[in-house]
């Protein structure tokens, strides 16, 4: 379970201090949660200070009651914690197939790896020894994203707007990825998203604006919401969807 | 041949123990062993020191392998060999240097080699150096390569300096003719001081001529490098050059691309690029459970792969 307590983040410029993150507090431990809000809202940030890419300026994350907020990105992606960025990296040199390797942590048949990319509707062997780099498209490359997420099999694994620069024709069998992993998953999928089709299958939903928590609970309770464009939420979010 | 000739002979012609076909094993200046076969034969110059290797036109498949190794402090050589390549040839020539320098002079291979390459035939030449020791002697190659490639051949050269050498200045210069094809794969890794300068000439002389230099390369610590590509189009030909580079720590890196068209049907491309490793390819790795230098290792092995 991943528990964050009055967590806030803020950025000082001689200018001004802006506060990305007001005070979140928030507990983790249902399989499929998704993080949705108007753009700018705070959710990616959140997303990094999970993983540690981004230090709070104040409060504490919890991963099964171990405190954690110190430790650094690699400690925590030891512990269990994956992270899909929004934007991949290219790497100039390092194969489909080195990277599936690095995420399993252990060295894996060609079958093995093949299967990862198959999970994400890539026929394998067109793509394992394929360099990532710019001769992927941006769609290419968030499937492989999610393949090495899938290829590490943590207990948390946190995605960061997987449909975004994916094409609609490809984004129908990316739902039907999720719905997938959600079905086998072992431990728990924090995704950030603005598609209604991944709200859809969320246990829990956190709506996030403004860096402060506006709503928490399961799609039940939030999404009418969020869908009627009632709340004072977004109504940029409705618009999205 | 003891232990650490093994060792050099294994890292730059990734050989065990004497090498089938065709070979000829230079170790601290002597010819150490030699193989000749009925289609390739390597004969000592008597002007100058080094070899002849002259293929007979027409072999197929068949591989010559040239090691020089160097496990003598202070031992300095130039060495001249010369590559007879026939018509419709299709060969591997392996070539490499490995120094193993534990003493405190200066330990230097140079090497000329010239390549003359004949009708229709086509040459995979694969060049390793790798050197070290922990001595304070210097370990330092200057290769210089001259190429010249007839009517429909096709070479590639693959060339790679990955440890230990404290200077290199190599110098590949080219000449082609109609319908020849020339591929150049460099790989550099330089740390600590040292020093590696390249330098390439082509000159496309035929029509339909081609030629692809690529070289990618590391510089580390407080090491220079320099790239130099010269590329003349002088017919209807195609030329590309491509130097792309990471740099780290206190290194420099100079990348001097050049290209001439004196054809109007000469078609001719430049890149270079130099740049540190991005922050988000260390942290995406970090995020796989490396550490910053496990993943900063990945990053360059694969970069220079």
């Amino acid at each position: 379970m991943l528990e964050l307590q009055n967590i806030s983040f803020r950025v000082d410029t001689p200018e001004q201090s802006k506060e990305i993150l007001k005070d979140i507090s928030l507990k983790i431990n249902d399989r499929f949660v998704a993080i949705t809000g108007p753009n700018g809202g705070g959710k990616s940030t959140l997303a990094k200070v999970i993983a540690g890419i981004i230090k709070p300026t104040s409060g504490r994350i919890l991963l099964d009651g171990e405190d954690i907020t110190d430790l650094s990105i690699t400690e925590r992606a030891r512990k269990g914690i994956s992270f899909a960025f929004q934007q991949p990296v290219r790497f100039k040199g390092l194969t489909v197939r080195d990277l599936i390797t690095l995420a399993a942590g252990k060295p894996i048949g060609v079958s093995e790896a093949c299967d990862y990319l198959s999970e994400v509707g890539l026929c394998a062997k067109d793509y394992i020894n394929r360099e990532v780099n710019a001769s992927l498209s941006g769609g290419e490359l968030k499937r492989i994203e999610i393949a090495m997420i899938i290829a590490r099999g943590t207990k948390l694994s946190v995605f960061d707007e997987p449909e975004a620069g994916i094409d609609l024709w490809s984004f129908s069998n990316l739902i039907q990825v999720f719905e997938k992993m959600h079905e086998k998953i072992n431990g728990s999928i924090l995704i950030i998203s603005h598609q209604e089709r991944i709200l859809n299958i969320a246990d829990k939903i956190i709506v996030l604006a403004g860096g402060q928590l506006q709503a928490v609970g399961t799609r039940e309770e939030v999404l009418p919401h969020l869908l009627a464009g009632t709340g004072s939420v977004c109504s940029v979010l409705t618009d999205k969807l | 041949m003891d232990t650490i000739e093994r060792t050099l002979l294994e890292q730059v012609a990734e050989l065990h123990e004497v090498p089938e076909g065709a070979y000829n094993i230079r170790a601290n200046g002597q010819s150490a062993a030699r193989n000749t076969t009925a289609n390739i034969d390597i004969v000592n110059k008597t002007d100058l020191p080094g070899i002849d290797i002259i293929i007979k036109p027409g072999t197929k498949n068949e591989s010559v392998h040239i090691p020089v190794l160097i496990s003598q402090t202070g031992l300095k050589e130039v060495v001249y060999n010369d590559f007879y390549i026939g018509d419709d040839c299709d060969v591997t020539i392996v070539a490499g240097c490995g120094i193993h320098n534990c003493g405190d002079q200066t330990s230097q291979h140079d090497g000329v080699h010239r390549f003359f390459v004949g009708k229709n035939a086509k040459v995979k030449y694969v060049e390793r150096h790798y050197a070290d020791g922990d001595g304070n002697g210097q370990r330092v190659m200057n290769p210089e390569s001259v190429v010249e490639l007839d009517e429909g051949s096709y070479m590639e050269m693959e060339t790679t300096q990955i440890k230990g050498v404290n200077s290199t200045d190599r110098k590949t210069s080219a000449k082609l003719a109609d319908k020849a094809t020339l591929i150049v794969r460099e790989k550099i890794m330089t740390h600590g001081t040292q020093f590696a300068k390249t330098d390439f000439t082509v000159d496309l002389n035929g029509k339909d001529s081609s030629a692809n230099v690529i070289s990618r390369s590391v510089a580390k610590d407080h090491s220079r490098q320099e790239f130099f590509s010269r590329i003349n189009g002088n017919n209807a030909c195609s030329g590309h050059t491509e130097c792309d580079a990471i740099i780290m720590g206190e290194a420099h890196v100079t990348a001097v691309p050049e290209i001439t068209a004196n054809s109007i049907d000469a078609s001719l491309i430049h890149e270079a690029a130099i740049g540190k490793i991005a922050g988000e390819q260390l942290i995406k790795l970090m995020t796989l459970g490396l550490t910053e230098q496990e993943a900063e290792e990945q990053i360059v092995n694969g970069f220079l792969k």
